[in-house]
């Protein structure tokens, strides 16, 4: 597998200003990273712009503050996207955010049939772990099929959703129930692009998903293993999907960012290493590899060509590269994927019986089973039986080792939200306003969003804008805090 | 007679939406016999603060890792101080950087909790804080 094509190197990236995140991006790509994965900011998540009065304090801080298609362009500025491939960590607001990388695309020249890239757009997963969403679920899962439909359409080398399991495992979860609930979110995801027309051979093969890659390495390795094993055997069984491409489960890994420690730092470069080597050993697709002070800041320079090194090594030094699937046959890692397995479908069982993923949202399902773990988790640690090297053992006190962090300065902000103004002054406001009120009549009704959206940001409505326009019709969801 | 349970307050304020640790904190405190009012993500100063005075809670704990943590900490402060809250404890954690607790000391945020700190830790800390307050 990795002969013919080795997994892309993509490091999660993005702070501060559109133009620094640029800059970073080059960086990257001229240490040897070969795709790219972009941060946005929270207010961005959130979908809201940086001017928002609950934005305060928090653009640019944990990413890149995109509020326009303006930021895009600053964004991928003298990035060729025809060539490299793309993956946006963005869920509530995903398809304005596509509707401006798709406009940016279209203003350079570059087709749309030659994008190639990922957007994570899993608002389930939302729910249960990330927490970044707008609306209740049923509009949120409308736009993600109008999203999948108009990529069959116009987008075909675009994976038009990243089914994640990352994020549910950094809240608390077990390797199980991140096993678990991802593929359950994935089925989900599949029963409402069939119940809004498509048939199974037309969006599942871009599919794709996304797994944490944690401390216990043969877990880990077992738990990838299990998880296409699992798809697999529903994608023929169940959903009779007749193109082996529906049938493949392929994902993006992320080394455990739960798993770093703030003290002795530098020691994360081996937890990362590890980890790294499971996911590539369990045959992941696309890997990012966590920076050493990720504990405790966006990663500097420094940390992330470190970071970044270490795929390169397990690449090109260390051989394991060369076999597909090394591990299999071992006595330990098939008894740990079969019952990995056997597990999962204990609670593919128990989630049709709560109704499905939706109702068992509701229910608050996953968020205690998760809350439980994590609790379990760190009493563990309270009572070392999970041992922590240089947090609960080995412990360097007295010791305080300051790495170079990196800080986001007040002043992007202020900077952010002066051109936010000056773009809303330049921009046709009579363009703005018709072509908001055109995307509200055509969400109370039942055609597809894209084209509405499309035409939104490009007279440069901002996202908040769009996300109050839609809100009009969606509403908003208020959680109930299950713990 | 029997002793009043210390009640606390354990919000999220602004979009930083990593609850682990704030839930884990707040299950804690239960199982140490405390009663917590959870409030959960996206709250403000303002609505926190209001449950404080509504619960009349003896402690308020915040959890950020957006990096926002002296905007939040500051307002807080600042509405505790003006509705009568001034003597209960302000406490929190997440990603604050060493730098930048020196700072909440000197606006009277004692102490804060991070990666790898003990729940123990913040068990004891709260109860101290109680019993030098003889209440």
């Amino acid at each position: 597998m990795y002969r013919g094509k080795l997994w892309t190197m993509r490091q999660f990236s993005g702070m501060g200003t559109p133009e620094q995140t640029n800059l970073r991006y080059k960086f990257l790509l001229e240490k040897g990273q070969t795709g790219l994965s972009v941060a946005f900011d929270n207010p961005t998540l959130y979908g809201r712009d940086s001017d928002h009065p609950l934005s305060q304090g928090e653009v640019g801080k944990t990413g890149v503050a995109v509020d326009t298609l303006d930021d895009m362009e600053r964004l991928f500025r003298d990035i060729p996207l025809a060539d490299v491939s793309t993956s946006m960590t963005i869920n509530a607001p995903a398809a304005w955010i596509f509707a401006m990388f798709l406009a940016n695309a279209e203003n350079h020249g570059i087709p749309f049939a030659r994008l190639q890239g990922t957007l994570q757009n899993d608002i389930l997963k939302e729910y249960i772990a990330q927490k970044e969403w707008i609306f209740p679920p049923e509009p949120h899962l409308r736009l993600i099929t109008d999203l999948m439909v108009f990529c069959r359409d116009h987008v075909p080398q675009w994976n038009t959703i990243s089914i994640s399991g990352y994020h549910i495992r950094e809240a608390g979860s077990t390797a199980a129930q991140e096993l678990a609930f991802t593929l359950a979110d994935g089925f989900c995801y599949v029963e409402h692009a069939l119940k809004a027309g498509m048939d199974i051979d037309e969006f599942a093969p871009r599919l794709s998903f996304f797994f944490n890659s944690h401390l216990d390495f043969f877990e880990e390795i077992a738990k990838l293993r299990a998880a296409r094993r699992i798809w697999a055997r529903h994608m023929k069984k169940r959903y009779k999907a007749k193109s082996p491409r529906s049938w493949l489960c392929r994902f993006h890994v992320q080394t455990a960012g739960c798993s770093l420690t703030a003290q002795q730092p530098e020691i994360n470069v081996v937890r990362t290493a590890l980890e790294a080597l499971a996911g590539v050993l369990g045959g992941c697709q696309s890997l990012h590899t966590n920076s050493m002070d990720e504990a405790l800041a966006l990663p500097s320079e420094k940390a992330v060509e470190i970071a970044l090194r270490t795929q390169q090594i397990i690449a090109f030094e260390s051989g394991v590269a060369n076999v597909i699937d090394p591990l299999g046959g071992s006595y330990y890692v098939e008894r740990l994927t079969r019952d990995l397995e056997e597990e999962a479908e204990r609670y593919f069982k128990r989630i049709d019986a709560l109704g499905g993923v939706v109702r068992a949202i509701e229910q608050g399902f996953f968020q205690r089973e998760i809350t439980r773990a994590a609790y379990e988790y760190q009493m563990g640690l309270s009572r070392r039986k999970k041992i922590l090297v240089g947090v609960n053992e080995f412990v360097n006190t007295g010791q305080r080792l300051e790495i170079p962090v990196l800080e986001i300065d007040e002043s992007i902000e202020r900077d952010q939200i002066r051109r936010l103004a000056e773009i809303k002054e330049r921009r046709d406001n009579q363009a703005v306003r018709s072509r908001l009120e055109a995307l509200r009549k055509a969400a109370a009704g039942s055609e597809n969003l894209i084209p509405p959206l499309l035409e939104a940001v490009r007279v440069h409505a901002a996202l908040g804008e769009i996300s109050e326009a839609l809100v009009k019709v969606f509403g908003e969801y208020r959680e109930q805090p299950f713990y | 007679m029997a002793e009043q349970r210390i009640k606390v307050i354990i919000a999220k304020p602004g979009l930083d939406g990593h609850d682990r640790g704030a839930k884990v904190v707040a299950r804690a405190l239960v199982e140490a016999g405390m009663e917590v009012v959870y409030l959960g993500l996206q709250q403000t100063p303002e609505s926190i603060v209001r449950a404080a005075v509504e619960e009349d809670a003896d402690v308020v704990g915040i959890s950020i890792l957006s990096g926002a943590h002296m905007t939040h900490f500051r307002r807080i402060k600042e509405l505790m101080d003006g509705q009568g809250l001034g003597d209960r404890l302000l406490t929190g954690g997440g990603i604050i950087p060493t730098k930048d607790q020196a700072k909440l000391k000197e606006i009277g945020v004692e102490k804060v909790f991070g990666p790898g700190d003990d729940l123990q830790e913040i068990i004891d800390y709260i109860r101290h804080w109680r019993a030098a307050q003889g209440r």
